[in-house]
């Protein structure tokens, strides 16, 4: 089976006089895994229920396999939704939840048997399909509805929170579990989440939302190294933000100006000029640190100091929180790849060495623009 | 140690039970056995004469009139509260709308039976609208037949059958809809699929609620059914206090409460195999 491609094309939606989606435009490409990304309240539910046909955009229209949807019923549309509550029909066992759309077909009863067994075996409920929903765990029931939805055969998926429910551990399993039934059975899905380790973790390609605006479509790769604004750098991952004044720009970088941590270099990743005021994200991970001062070989490393604030261990981690002499908070962590014996232990309340590579660092706004 | 709490529970209700339901019935119950005093009451010898005269063609006629009013206003009734009760649980108005429906409960029943012969009458509001229109020459008999009788057991009734199943309709998670529609089901599949099996108990309350009442009504039939259509309850009434004949009355009331059970037992038994096994709702 292969998957359904969804054109959104510029479509609004108003609830009354607020605009919950602002003329979004996006392009789903057959077979992905697409996650739409966003804090609680910008429109993720609302445009996947667009797309399913259960709300009708103000303006706008919905394209599936190039076709427009717009005018159709949610029963007529080749796409099945993946509710976060689960929506299981309580007075149906686990076989006739997932038969449910088979038997409004009139299909034969034993092509009805043996293509439940099948789907019920894809999602690992075997022993469970005499149950009713009452008697499943959450995690169960959850599989039930991604097998009822999957027996129709959809070209498109659409999931909205599927995992919020559950516990972390079994958010994870059931993660996995999705990506492997994408995998095998190939169509699009489109997941709805505001986790973004989750989001992360699975998509081919993540579009991140914020109060009906699409700021950013892209893989994880893109999103997390080369964030489109600032609300994006922050929300994908944790970010150390940096704002400066462009004081001079040479062939390959610029000299920033900062208030807080004096003069620092980053890679040209936009077109800069001086005197420009500029905002650049620094991730976590890219930020060495040591109690000994480092010896770096290129003018292309910045180098500050700073006090440990707080210091969090978490087994293979250390995070710390170190601030400047000018009262300016780093995030950063230590890997515990190997155990250094020579290598004195950083404590609460170390001065301490931060050094990053100009190239590590990446210029997200320029004058206020992206 | 363990002592059965269950009985001390229940002994108020069992009181209570005892004094207004087992009583009374066995009153009736016995009474329908003696034999008629001279002017009203019972003398106290057994007789079966009550239960013969029940063996006439009048009487078979006023209980399958009675069936079939009862079950018609039933069947109408609940036909009309569904889809009343659906639209008042989804509306953002439903207090006001709820309101309404309760609204008719502030005046007295008999005047709201009397308004419909102010509306129906020869020279009621329906009437006089036709025929000032030219559509009858005349005033066309619309009162003093079943149908009137259907028609206003309708009316009183409505608010009894709404209730209930505005009760579990505004419970019922309407994402469930959603879903069936998502999975292909029309908006009339997912309705009879999903909506009515899980509403069953409110139907049933709705059922109950219409037909009983219906099934034992007097002051309808008596107000606008004329002399041509009685009812059970009629005839109870005239054995009582035209006929002074008690244990004919107390027969016929014993017809009337064995064939209302029946009806009942029937009925939940519909209902109940349909209802499978939920376990609870999630
Ligand atoms: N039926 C409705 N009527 C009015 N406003 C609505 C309706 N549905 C959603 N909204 C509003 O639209 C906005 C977007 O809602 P939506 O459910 O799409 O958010 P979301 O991104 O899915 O959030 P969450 O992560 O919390 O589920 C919210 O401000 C919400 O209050
Ligand atoms: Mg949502």
């Amino acid at each position: 089976m292969i998957g359904g491609t969804v054109k959104v094309h510029n479509v609004s939606k108003n609830f009354g006089t607020t605009q919950v989606l602002k003329d979004i435009k996006l392009e789903i490409n057959a077979g992905e895994f697409f996650s739409l990304l966003g804090p609680s309240g910008c429109g993720k539910t609302t445009l996947l229920r667009i797309i399913a046909g259960f709300e009708i955009p103000t303006s706008g229209d919905i394209l599936l396999d190039n076709e427009s949807v717009i005018n159709k019923a949610p029963n007529e549309r080749h796409v099945n939704t993946i509710f976060q509550n689960y929506a299981l029909f309580p007075h149906l066992t686990v076989f006739e939840n997932v038969a449910f759309s088979l038997r409004l077909k009139k299909i034969d009863k034993n092509i009805i048997k043996s293509r439940v067994a099948e789907y019920v075996n894809l999602v690992r409920l075997q022993e469970h399909i005499n149950k009713y929903p009452a008697q499943l765990s959450g995690g169960q029931r959850q599989r039930v509805s991604i097998a009822r939805a999957l027996i129709n055969e959809p070209r498109v998926l659409l999931l909205d929170e599927p995992l919020s429910a559950l516990d972390a551990k079994l958010r994870q399993d059931l993660l996995m579990e999705l990506d492997r039934i994408h995998d095998i059975i190939g169509i699009t899905f489109i997941y709805v989440t505001h986790d973004q380790e989750e989001a992360m973790s699975v998509s081919d390609r993540i579009a991140v939302m914020q109060e009906g605006n699409l700021l950013q479509v892209g893989t994880p790769f893109e999103i997390y190294e080369s964030p489109a604004d600032m609300f994006v750098a922050d929300f994908i991952g944790a970010s150390n933000n940096i704002e400066g004044k462009v004081i001079e720009v040479t062939e390959n970088r610029a000299y920033i100006e900062t208030p807080d941590i004096g003069r620092i270099t980053v890679d040209l990743d936009k077109k800069l000029k001086a005197s420009d005021h500029i905002k650049v994200t620094l991730r976590p991970e890219k930020i060495h640190i040591s109690k000994k001062a480092p010896s770096l070989d290129s003018p292309k490393w910045n180098c500050i100091s700073g006090k440990v604030d707080q210091m969090v261990y978490t087994g293979s981690h250390t995070r710390f929180i170190i601030k400047t002499e000018h009262g300016r908070v780093f995030k950063t962590f230590k890997q515990h790849a190997q155990y250094f014996t020579d290598e004195e232990p950083i404590q609460w309340e170390d001065n301490v060495y931060m050094w990053w590579h100009a190239d590590d660092s990446f210029i997200v706004e320029v004058n206020g623009n992206r | 140690m363990i002592k059965n709490y269950g009985q001390r529970y229940t002994f108020p209700i069992m009181v209570w039970l005892t004094v207004f339901f087992v009583i009374p019935f066995s009153i009736i119950l016995v009474g329908s056995f003696l034999e008629k005093g001279l002017y009203g009451g019972f003398e106290p010898a057994f007789s079966i004469e009550a239960y013969k005269a029940l063996m006439s063609d009048t009487m078979r006629k006023v209980t399958l009139n009675t069936i079939f009013i009862s079950v018609a206003t039933t069947v109408l009734t609940v036909l009309l509260a569904l889809p009343t009760a659906y639209h008042i649980a989804r509306s953002p108005y439903k207090e006001k709308l709820l309101f309404l429906v309760i609204i008719p409960f502030w005046t007295n029943f008999l005047i709201r039976i009397f308004a419909w012969i102010a509306v129906l009458g020869n020279n009621g509001l329906v009437n006089n609208f036709f025929v000032n229109i030219g559509i009858f020459n005349s005033p066309v008999q619309l009162l003093y037949n079943k149908w009137a009788i259907i028609l206003i057991m309708i009316y009183t009734s409505l608010p009894f059958a709404i209730l209930p199943l505005y009760a579990v309709i505004e419970k019922f998670d309407f994402s469930l809809l959603e879903a069936a529609r998502d999975l292909g089901a029309t908006k009339s599949q997912s309705m009879f699929k999903i909506l009515i099996p899980l509403i069953l108990p409110g139907i049933s309350t709705a059922v109950l609620f219409t037909f009983i009442p219906a099934f034992g009504n007097f002051a309808i039939p008596d107000i606008v059914g004329g002399t041509d259509v009685r009812m059970l309850g009629n005839i109870i009434n005239e054995r009582l206090k035209t006929a002074r004949n008690w244990p004919s009355a107390a027969a016929i009331s014993m017809i009337l409460t064995t064939i209302s059970v029946v009806m009942v037992l029937l009925f939940n038994r519909i209902i109940s195999s349909k209802e499978r096994k939920i376990g609870g709702n999630i």
